[in-house]
């Protein structure tokens, strides 16, 4: 690892696979896909992220050729793919419903598509076998999609739609059937299979943790907009609006007041608390409002006062959120507000040190919160 | 108790209006013809007491069966009909196909309409539309005074008691019941298996047949037999719209019971065209079983 960094979208020579030139998409007066212009690069893979209904299928389809836009275009390789029928384009898409065919076999649900090429019998059977193999389906091979359960079902679409190996591939909500360990599996084989044969993957998920396991990069969507479209890590660490620090991951929004001090801003919140520090290179003007949103990995929970450092909080425990490896405290400050701390739980359950009502101190480094314009 | 009650009265009523009706037509078929009323002996008589229902089952004979084999008119008459059952089957299924599809695709607010004059010929008497066919196709006809008008043709088209009268006329009748089974399936049809299908490489008209055809099967093969089974039996449209050379079972076994009033042989030739139909019948039901399986 870390020999080259893969950042195409960092270097002003990378030729973008596909490019959104002010693409639009409307039904009748409701936008879908509002205005958006973005690339995306060969090798990629591309998790579109979004509460339901804010676009992600639409984008999709408008990808595999089934929607057309409203307006712009969508550029394939530096070609407008408007006038390209779906079965001429060198992408495939898996259904987020699987559109699995009801008539015919597992097998032939995965031959589908390479039938269609014409290939020789004996390259769509090794083809077909190897694809039964990478998605656990041997067995199935001759059962009716309705013979199988709904994660057989969903891996059907997912080797169906790899098959072919196309130049780009479609999945939406490729693995929400799975349970957990053979979606980390498919993640993995999914990961594997695009550094061997460098197709560039869009994916949609609901599942965040997914986007940050599979992809190179993370867009956040809402009503139709890509708000953040950046490497998984930035997503999390520098999350450019209260919309995507809150749809990624926990947070902690306080809302305040900034004033311009040593290299970042102190941030007045509630009367009776103390100021908040947060580094940061943004200008804001003096008693700008703004938001601090913090991570609760970051902040420490402790029974004294830590001494070194500049945030620092008092309140009680109101809620504790029992996760396996780690717990989450809920912290009510005098003013009501509540701040989440996490801790990893390195010790058993009985010998945890806060329990309910205990009052603790919250403290967190400068750099830690991340300071965000209203 | 009252599941068996419920079970029963549908058995009941096949009893009734089935069984007995055929058991009645199959001791005819046994009998021999009589100048008598009815037309045909013996009867039971059932006052000589036990000696009466032997001598009744003892005068029931296979006669009328052989006599069916005998005279060819029989079997070229069945087999014409299955002839004609088949062609006319086959042309409704072209004729009605493509309007199940159209249907099936129409803007939801258009398909109750459509729906609805698809049944709506339903509504007037069957033998009133069969008559108004002889003034459309007759040599005086609208058609022949519309195509001589418009000038294609010099000489009127004799088509009226020909057998393309009879298979325009089956095809007619019978379009509702090959349409409605077929909608039925193509409406079920998940449009994203098209999108799935032509993603993967099919063009719209191979998606058609790998995808549409396919899955519409069952609705194709139940709008079939449903043409088939009546149309073999079918007597009015052969008689009024076809020729004499029109030969169709169901216009000999009325010229057996009306003009020779030969019932014993009317009725061996109703039993054998059970018979035949029975078949259909079966494949029929298992077509509609399968489906059944397949919906669960
Ligand atoms: N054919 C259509 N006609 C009208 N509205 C549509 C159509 N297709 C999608 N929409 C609307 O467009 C919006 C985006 O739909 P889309 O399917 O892209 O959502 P999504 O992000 O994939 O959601 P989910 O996560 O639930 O799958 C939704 O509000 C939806 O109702
Ligand atoms: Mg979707």
């Amino acid at each position: 690892m870390g020999q080259t960094v893969f950042e195409p979208w960092n270097d002003p020579d990378a030729k973008p696979l596909i490019q959104f030139r002010n693409v639009s998409k409307r039904f009748g007066d409701f936008t879908a896909i509002d205005n958006q212009s973005f690339d995306i690069y060969e090798r990629e893979f591309f998790a579109l992220l979004g509460p339901s209904g804010c676009g992600k299928t639409t984008m999709m389809r408008m990808l595999a050729g089934f929607e057309t836009p409203t307006e712009g275009t969508i550029l394939l390789g530096g070609q407008d793919i408007a006038p390209i029928p779906p079965n001429k384009r060198a992408v495939n898409m898996m259904f987020q419903s699987y559109a699995l065919f009801p008539h015919l076999s597992v097998w032939e649900n995965i031959a589908f598509g390479l039938k269609r090429d014409r290939r020789p019998k004996d390259e769509i059977e090794s083809r077909v076998a190897e694809m039964l193999k990478l998605t656990r389906l041997e067995q199935f091979a001759r059962r009716k999609p309705h013979q199988i359960s709904g994660g057989q079902r969903q891996r059907v679409a997912l080797a169906r739609s790899l098959a072919k190996a196309p130049k780009l591939l479609l999945l939406d909500e490729p693995l929400g059937a799975l349970d957990a360990k053979l979606r980390q599996d498919t993640q993995f084989e999914l990961m594997d299979i695009q550094e061997k044969t460098g197709t560039t993957f869009v994916i949609v998920t609901h599942d965040q943790e997914e986007a940050m396991t599979v992809a190179s990069r993370v867009a956040v969507m809402d009503h139709g907009r890509i708000v953040q479209a950046d490497i998984p890590a930035k997503i999390y660490e520098q999350p450019n609006s209260v919309y995507v620090a809150d749809f990624i991951g926990e947070v902690t929004i306080i809302d305040g007041t900034a004033t311009k001090v040593d290299n970042g801003y102190e941030i007045d919140f509630a009367e009776g608390q103390p100021t908040l520090y947060c580094q940061t290179d943004k200008q804001l003007a003096n008693g700008q409002s703004c938001h601090i949103a913090i991570r609760p990995e970051k902040v420490s929970i402790s029974a004294e006062k830590p001494a070194d450092r500049r945030n620092i909080l008092q309140g009680k425990i109101h809620d504790i959120a029992y996760l396996g490896n780690i717990s989450t405290y809920h912290v009510k400050l005098a003013n009501g507000k509540i701040v989440k701390a996490q801790t990893a739980n390195t010790r058993r359950l009985a010998h945890r040190p806060f329990t309910w009502e205990d009052d603790v101190y919250l403290s967190w480094s400068d750099t830690a919160g991340v300071l965000l314009e209203r | 108790m009252r599941r068996a009650a419920l079970i029963l009265v549908p058995y009941l009523w096949l009893l009734a209006l089935f069984l007995v009706p055929f058991l009645i037509v199959l001791k005819i078929s046994l009998s021999d013809i009589a100048l008598a009323i009815p037309p045909y002996t013996p009867t039971l008589d059932l006052s000589t007491g036990w000696q009466g229902v032997k001598d009744f089952f003892a005068a029931l004979d296979l006669e009328n069966f052989e006599f069916l084999t005998t005279d060819d008119l029989y079997w070229k008459a069945y087999l014409s009909s299955v002839k004609i059952a088949a062609i006319a089957t086959f042309l409704t299924l072209c004729v009605g196909y493509p309007i199940a599809y159209g249907m099936a695709n129409a803007p939801d607010h258009w398909r109750p309409t459509l729906m609805m004059l698809v049944i709506l010929p339903f509504w007037t008497s069957f033998l009133i539309r069969v008559y108004s066919w002889m003034g459309i196709l007759s040599t005086e006809g609208y058609l022949n005074q519309f195509l001589l008008g418009i000038g294609v043709i010099s000489t009127p088209l004799t088509i009226l008691n020909t057998n393309t009268a009879v298979y325009i006329g089956i095809v007619y009748t019978y379009l509702p019941f090959m349409i409605l089974p077929i909608y039925a399936a193509l409406e079920r049809l998940d449009g994203s298996l098209l999108e799935a299908a032509e993603d993967l490489g099919c063009s719209r008209i191979s998606a058609f047949w790998l995808v549409t055809v396919p899955l519409s099967k069952n609705g194709i093969i139940a709008g079939c037999f449903l043409v088939f089974i009546p149309t073999i039996g079918e007597f009015v449209i052969p008689s009024l719209l076809g020729g004499s050379r029109t030969l169709m079972i169901g216009k000999v076994l009325w010229e057996e019971f009306f003009n020779n009033r030969d019932w014993p042989v009317a009725s061996a030739v109703a039993v054998i065209l059970l018979l035949i139909l029975i078949i259909p019948i079966i494949l029929f039901q298992r077509n509609e079983q399968k489906q059944r399986e397949a919906d669960q």
